[in-house]
């Protein structure tokens, strides 16, 4: 175990590598931005010393290499500085939106992962029947169509005809747990919608591929069922490229729900980023690119221990 | 030898098999008859594609994927299995008929423990209760003769050597006690020394339950300890079928005659040449994988011009190992490779061209080692472009020479892709390669131990005309004995990355041997049918494969056998 909590700790350090890399890009990229942030909060009718005054509080007249340091040793100690706009603590304008779309995100993810896996192997299992063909038609129409159609579809019929479920996803203070399942549930369901193909497809392909080995052959001759040759014998050496693709779709599923937030009103970091760049309200923009990256990482790492912890040549060392 | 032999338990009729190729059906099997009787041991023998391991599997009423039973019938024990639904035939399996594949190490599940997979069956089939059964395989661990039964089921498969996997996964073949077990060529991928071990588990243990076997192997000397009756294949047809003994003497059919010629090629054993200076001189070498241990201790040897040495020893005995560091793919730690008497540099990204051009190598998988997608004469054309800058004309020439010279058609394979060859034809492109750098030494790494004993007796001959033609030197590595014998000048033995003992072909082969040499000169299988009972007598059944090669020390004194 010793070997693997120093990979661990290697990969973290790796990762505060790249997310120091990726801040570097994010701070420089907004900075090549065209326009003068103090003119763009002001408006045009501001004077001259007006704007001066507002740089030199801002800070912007000095070097692009110091504002970058001050930022990265404020982001370390999560402090994004003070939105532009209305001029709230960055971290409180975006810490509950954020919280809200993990929420979102594991609601997805709780529903999605499952019966993508679930799915996979059941098609596995009936791989080239009609079940497999229908399931693989489905999902693949699911990702195929873009997510804000796939919720007004939802919205069309659950919402509209069938009034099972509320169109418009806004939070109260004070709401129960499961008055909030139910008033998320339909982004939820676009987003499972979207990320099933790809978790059930590879999981499909990563038995299939396995189904060739010998020891699978060994199974069968030694009468064992077709389904538990596949959940016992393929699936428990089919897990790493499986883990892969569910961290990558948990990402997609943090990083990639602006579009459903916007369809559902639901107030997430996604939302909060568009209004932030269509503001010029940078502060907001560079937090929200910080954490969106920091989520990757953490999830392709966490991706590479799960294939690690399933392999058991390293788990158990000669 | 056995008893009880009246009851017929198999009983196979012109049992045919297709399998799809070029999208369409192809008959694989072509009209077999078996009858076997209960407690019999019947080997089936032939070369590869003669359809052993297609009827083997037909027995337990399976066809592989891409296979069909297309004709015949299989009945065992009073059950047809060619019109049984698939799930009357699972209830057999692993129950009344179970199976031993070639490669252990692939046919156990990574992701389990040896145990686990070994109660699978008991458990299905309800017949014990999990510590039953677990209790059951610790008792066949022990009547297998593996160390430490009551623990080593509990590894994974990877913890676990070959050998002892290979007798584990006999045990779990008789977990349920089946009346019937298809062994297919279950010791084909092993050492000669652990063989014998394998060999000696499964003859015990089918003896004590008195259970019917298929043995399957291409080995003739193998099937000749194992087996009450031989069947011989070809190509999907039965050739002959006789009793064990009355195969052996007196062979009825050409073809099965020709299998018994074993080895009639064997050439000239040279001297060295006097007052000259090695070709490639190994000097006290050591090596090691990165960070790894020393597998490589104190390895000299010397190679002359136009001879051939063969490396003899186990697998990781460090002979594949010391050609890595002759060719600088593996910088040694410590000594030096000479080429006529000069230090070559460690690493070959230091070495000239020509150098580099001087040590070629031929591989034992000629299917991996031939890019698929490249041309024949691109895949040859490819070194004398690099080391002789050949273009154009001059190019073609000499890869039509080359392809002369492996005795292809230079028309008829210029253009074609390795997928479209033979196995020998292949491993002759393999050759061609080599030779195309313009080297004075090869170095031939298993090069005849994938193919069948006809066509490895070819390339052995090829080996030999080029060598002749060429002046070339051989490094010749192989854990095959009958080709040393056929066509080495001198004789190089390791043991855990140790020479223990070298010289003059003749003088390996006579004692007084080295322990090690003595106990791989005596682990060979020979064709005398009383070869492992007498060997057993002689040495001991816990004398003979790991269990001796971990007592001898590689410097251990010399002794008469």
């Amino acid at each position: 175990m010793g070997d693997i909590l120093g990979l661990i700790g290697r990969r973290l350090g790796l990762g505060l590598i790249i997310l120091l890399v990726i801040s570097v890009i994010i701070f420089f990229m907004v900075e090549l931005l065209p326009g003068d942030i103090a003119q763009a909060v002001l408006g045009q009718g501001a004077t001259e010393e007006n704007l001066r005054a507002l740089r030199k509080e801002m800070g912007l007249d000095q070097p692009a290499i110091v504002r970058y340091l001050e930022w990265l040793g404020g982001a370390v100690t999560l402090d994004f500085g003070n939105s532009i706009v209305t001029d709230e603590r960055v971290t409180t304008l975006i810490g509950d939106r954020f919280m809200n779309t993990l929420f979102l995100a594991s609601y997805a993810a709780v529903i999605a992962v499952p019966f993508a896996i679930i799915l996979g192997v059941i098609v596995a299992l009936l791989r080239n029947s009609i079940f497999d063909r229908v399931a693989n038609v489905m999902t693949l129409t699911s990702i195929s169509s873009p997510e804000f159609f796939l919720g007004y579809i939802l919205i069309l019929y659950f919402a509209v005809k069938w009034s099972m479920f509320p169109a418009i996803s806004s939070l109260s203070e004070g709401m129960s747990f499961w008055a909030l399942l139910e008033r998320t549930f339909l982004p939820a369901l676009t987003l499972v919608l979207v990320v099933t193909a790809h978790m059930m497809r590879m999981t499909r392909a990563a038995i299939i591929n396995l189904l060739a080995s010998p020891y699978i052959e060994m199974a069968r001759l030694k009468g064992t069922p077709p389904w538990k040759v596949i959940v016992r014998h393929a699936l428990p050496n089919a897990w790493a490229p499986i883990i892969n693709v569910v961290a990558l779709n948990l990402a997609y599923l943090i990083t990639g729900v602006v579009l459903v937030e916007v369809v559902f009103v639901y107030p997430g970091i996604g939302q909060a980023l568009v209004d932030a760049v269509s503001k010029r309200d940078f502060p907001v923009v560079q937090a929200s690119c910080l954490i969106f990256a920091a989520t990757f990482i953490l999830l392709n790492l966490a991706a590479d221990v799960g294939a690690i912890l399933t392999n058991p040549r390293l788990r158990h060392p000669k | 030898m056995k008893s009880n032999k009246k009851e017929v338990l198999l009983e196979i009729h012109d049992l045919q098999i297709q399998g799809y190729s070029d999208e369409q059906w192809v008959d694989i099997i072509k009209g077999v008859d078996l009858t076997l009787h209960r407690g019999e041991v019947m080997g089936l023998i032939g070369e590869s594609g003669a359809g052993k391991s297609t009827i083997g599997a037909a027995a337990m009423g399976y066809a592989r994927d891409g296979t069909r039973i297309s004709g015949g019938s299989i009945e065992f024990d009073g059950m047809e299995l060619s019109t049984a639904t698939e799930a009357e035939k699972r209830s057999l399996r692993g129950a009344r008929i179970a199976y031993v594949a070639q490669s252990a190490a692939a046919s156990f599940n990574p992701a389990h423990k040896i145990i686990d997979q070994h109660t699978e069956a008991p458990l299905h089939y309800r017949l014990q209760k999990r510590t039953e059964a677990q209790e059951d395989a610790m008792v066949l661990y022990e009547k297998l003769r593996l160390p430490n039964p009551d623990e080593i089921g509990f590894r994974y498969p990877h913890q676990v050597s070959g050998g002892q996997l290979q007798r584990a996964m006999t045990a779990m073949a008789m977990s349920c006690r089946p009346d019937l077990i298809i062994f297919d060529e279950p010791t084909t991928a092993l050492d000669v020394t652990t063989q014998i071990e394998v060999l000696a588990a499964i003859r015990d243990i089918v003896d004590e339950y008195n259970t019917a076997a298929i043995y399957i192997t291409h080995d003739l000397a193998v099937v000749a300890q194992m087996a009450d009756t031989i069947k011989v294949l070809l190509k999907g047809n039965e050739v002959e079928e006789a009793p064990t003994e009355q195969m052996l003497k007196s062979p009825k059919e050409d073809y099965t005659k020709s299998l018994w010629a074993v080895r009639s090629f064997k050439r000239e054993q040279k001297a060295r040449p006097k007052d000259s200076v090695p070709l490639i001189s190994v000097k006290n070498i050591d090596a090691s994988y990165t960070g790894g241990e020393k597998v490589l201790d104190d390895v000299s040897f010397d190679v002359y011009e136009g001879m051939t040495v063969a490396v003899v020893g186990e697998s990781g005995s460090g002979k594949s190992t010391t050609a890595r560091c002759i060719t600088g793919l593996l910088p040694p730690s410590k000594g030096e490779i000479q080429f006529k008497g000069e230090a070559l540099p460690p690493d070959y990204r230091n070495r000239s061209k020509d150098q580099l051009r001087q040590a070629q190598m031929i591989y034992q998988m000629a299917d991996t080692a031939l890019n698929p997608k490249v041309k024949i004469h691109e895949i040859i054309g490819r070194p004398a472009q690099f080391y002789q800058g050949l273009h154009g004309g001059d190019l073609k020439s000499r890869v039509d020479e080359l392809l002369d010279l492996i005795e292809l058609e230079p028309a008829q394979y210029y253009n074609r892709y390795p997928p479209e060859l033979s196995g020998g034809q292949k491993q002759r492109i393999g050759i061609a390669r080599a030779l195309a750098a313009n080297p004075t030494f090869i170095i031939c790494d298993e090069v005849t131990s994938a193919l069948d004993q006809l066509v490895a007796e070819g390339i052995l001959k090829l080996l030999d005309r080029l060598q002749r033609e060429l002046n070339l030197a051989y490094m010749f590595i192989t854990h095959d004995l009958a080709t040393v014998r056929a066509i080495a000048d001198e004789v190089v033995v390791m043991q855990y990355g140790k020479v223990v003992e070298q010289g003059p072909k003749e003088d390996m082969f006579t004692p007084p041997h080295h322990p090690y040499t003595d106990l791989l000169l005596s682990s060979v299988p020979e064709m005398d049918p009383n070869w492992l009972t007498t060997l057993l007598e002689e040495r001991g059944v816990d004398n003979v494969g790991d269990a001796a090669s971990t007592k001898i020390d590689p410097n251990d004194e010399k002794v008469q056998s």
